[in-house]
């Protein structure tokens, strides 16, 4: 089985389109969207939900105020901002104290040290996690809840989940949809990949981002391979962007028009190469025959 | 006045809209802080050119262990809910890049063997690109601690009477901790279903933080209005319409600032801001909940 994970670095040039488009060209994959902070390979996929789990990445603090004495001890030692203080009513009482749940990163540190034991440190909901069934085949993704952290967790467990389906299906694919930017999330969804797909578009900002995520999954000491979206916006730009790519060792997948057909095919829920049997869709599919033959070690070039 | 321009998706025009409103504000004279707090891709440099006068390391503490001094208690490790300090058979190990710098290992140690040293996770620059003053954090490649570093920069001491925030996208810890403290955010759409169903996620987020807010809708269609119909469903205000013209994403695509290239998008911008100025000062508008 291999994993192939696809990621953009900047966002919005089209990654989501792209692996919803590969997981309709491949033959029986197992498809993640470990863009688990703004999900939407679902809305092109429409999936059937076999199995809901909750998730939660860690713990959270909560204080009780009857137990509270107002010693503002937990104050002190919380480092992220996140204990609010109230002052009473009246001047004589001692101020209460609350967490704030979107500040709180959940160390515990003030649970620790408070000695009355008035922190209560509990497992956090943040978020569910599904197993679906696609047309195309088997989907694992998940909902964070609303500003919740600990993405990069939940992000291991959708994908881990996910190859295990792959390998007791025995599946020649899993295909990831990744995060943006390069920290925590994208990071997990990376480490130990077969081949990225790193789908940028020819502008200044594609560029740049392109370079930074390439990196990170050089860091990683994963196979990269480039693929420019929009590619006519500036061609030029496109073309210095292969050159650059391949001038550093990376490999280069092809381009992709710009095509106002892409929006047209989520409206209908299709993927691009369902709802495209152009031009678009003709880019589309070699792009794919590359990240496969790249995939599967079959392209030494 | 702090106004952060988010969004729940990537790539929908944010940094256009933060750097071209930048742009029109400090022209009317007002004093303008543009603050690049999407670390992981910092692109408003690319576009702004700014000179850069300072450069700061930004560093979070993390655990030293002086084994001198260490009696193998454990309590370190037992602390720590990031995995990021062991204690095995007596010997402590750190592992700094799992550190959150909660500073619990070391104000648990009864030994007194723990210093916090600060370890780099990026740098705070700090500048100006003409009339804007300028701010931004970059994180080094293979660090995952964003929301430290956003921290940091957007606590940047500013003497601006605005601060545009440009935030990063999604819905978690980066983007909340980059628009926590702000008294309006701008959320960027496109008309599209996942610009959409992007929009309404962090619609969620806003609304949990309580932070007056409006959507700019950009690329718009005339002919296409899902965006209008669902703001007006989630009853948001839209603060301005940026239509879909091909000039501007080319302009864009070179690192040219859309209202310099193209003057005629300068009214849009200023309108903006108008509207943003009437809604800040008004009811954030009910929602149902
Ligand atoms: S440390 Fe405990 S008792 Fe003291 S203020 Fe905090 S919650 Fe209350
Ligand atoms: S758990 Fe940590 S972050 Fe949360 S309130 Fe307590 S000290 Fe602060
Ligand atoms: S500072 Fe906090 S996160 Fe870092 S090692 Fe110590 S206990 Fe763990
Ligand atoms: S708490 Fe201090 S003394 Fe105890 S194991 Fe950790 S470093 Fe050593």
């Amino acid at each position: 089985m291999k994993e192939i994970i696809i990621i953009s670095g900047k966002g919005g040039t089209g990654k989501t389109s792209l692996t919803g488009a590969f997981a309709a060209l491949a033959e029986n994959p197992v498809l993640a969207d470990c863009d688990v902070d703004a999900a939407d390979l679902h809305l092109i996929l429409k999936p059937k939900i076999l199995e809901t789990h909750d998730f939660s990445g860690g713990k959270q603090a909560r204080i009780e105020p009857d137990k509270c004495t107002g010693c503002a001890t937990c104050e002190e030692v919380c480092r992220f901002g996140a204990i609010r203080r109230i002052p009473a009513k009246d001047d004589i009482s001692p101020p209460f104290f609350a967490v704030d749940p979107v500040a709180c990163e959940g160390c515990g540190v003030c649970a620790w040290f408070c000695i009355p034991k008035a922190v209560q440190f509990e497992d956090a909901l943040n978020g569910h996690w599904f197993v679906s069934e696609t047309r195309f085949g088997c989907l694992v993704h998940a909902k964070l809840g609303v500003a919740e952290e600990n993405s990069g967790k939940l992000v291991t467990l959708v994908r881990n989940r996910a190859k295990q389906i792959a390998k007791e299906r025995n599946c020649p694919y899993l295909l990831v949809d990744g995060s943006p930017g390069i920290g925590c999330p994208v990071i997990a969804s990376l480490t130990g990949a077969d081949l990225v797909v790193i789908v940028t578009e020819p502008t200044v900002s594609g560029e740049h981002d392109l370079a930074r995520v390439a990196d990170l999954a050089k860091h990683f000491g994963i196979p990269v391979a480039v693929c420019v979206n929009k590619a006519d916006i500036n061609p030029g730009m496109a073309d210095r962007i292969r050159v650059n790519a391949e001038a550093r060792g990376l490999s280069f997948a092809g381009t992709v028009p710009y095509d106002k057909a892409v929006t047209a095919a989520q409206v209908a829920q299709l993927t691009i190469v369902e709802h495209d049997r152009g031009e678009l869709g003709k880019a589309v599919r070699k792009v794919w025959e590359r990240v496969t033959a790249l995939a599967d070690g079959k392209d030494t070039k | 006045m702090k106004i952060a321009i988010a969004s729940g998706k990537g790539g929908t025009g944010k940094t256009t809209v933060a750097t071209c409103l930048a742009q029109v504000l400090a022209e009317t004279g007002l004093r303008v802080r543009y603050l690049d707090c999407d670390v992981e891709e910092p692109n408003g440099h690319l576009f702004l050119h700014p000179e850069i006068y300072e450069s700061k390391p930004v560093t979070v503490p993390v655990p030293e262990v002086d084994r001198e001094k260490c009696v193998g208690c454990g309590l370190c490790a037992k602390i720590c809910q990031y995995a990021a300090i062991a204690c095995v058979k007596k010997k402590v190990v750190t592992f700094p890049e799992l550190c959150h710098g909660c500073g619990g290992c070391a104000r648990v140690c009864p030994a007194g063997a723990i210093r916090e040293v600060g370890r780099g996770i990026g740098v705070a620059e700090t500048g100006r690109s003409c009339k804007i003053d300028f701010a931004q954090g970059c994180l080094r490649v293979g660090e995952a601690m964003s929301p430290s570093l956003i921290r940091q920069v957007r606590d940047i001491p500013t003497g601006a009477e605005l601060d545009i925030i440009d935030a990063p996208p999604g819905t978690s810890c980066p983007a909340i901790t980059a628009i926590r403290g702000a008294d309006f955010v701008l959320l960027v759409t496109e008309p599209t279903p996942f610009g959409l169903n992007d929009l309404a996620l962090a619609l969620d987020m806003v609304r949990e933080l309580d932070i007056p807010r409006a959507v700019v809708v950009n690329r718009h269609e005339d002919e296409n209005l899902s965006a209008r119909k669902f703001c007006s469903e989630r009853h948001v205000q839209i603060a301005a319409e940026i239509p879909d013209d091909r000039r501007v994403a080319e302009a864009y695509s070179q690192g040219l600032l859309p209202v310099i290239a193209l003057p005629e998008y300068r009214p849009y911008f200023l309108d903006l801001w108008a509207n943003v100025n009437k809604l800040a000062t008004g009811t954030p508008g009910k929602e149902p909940a």
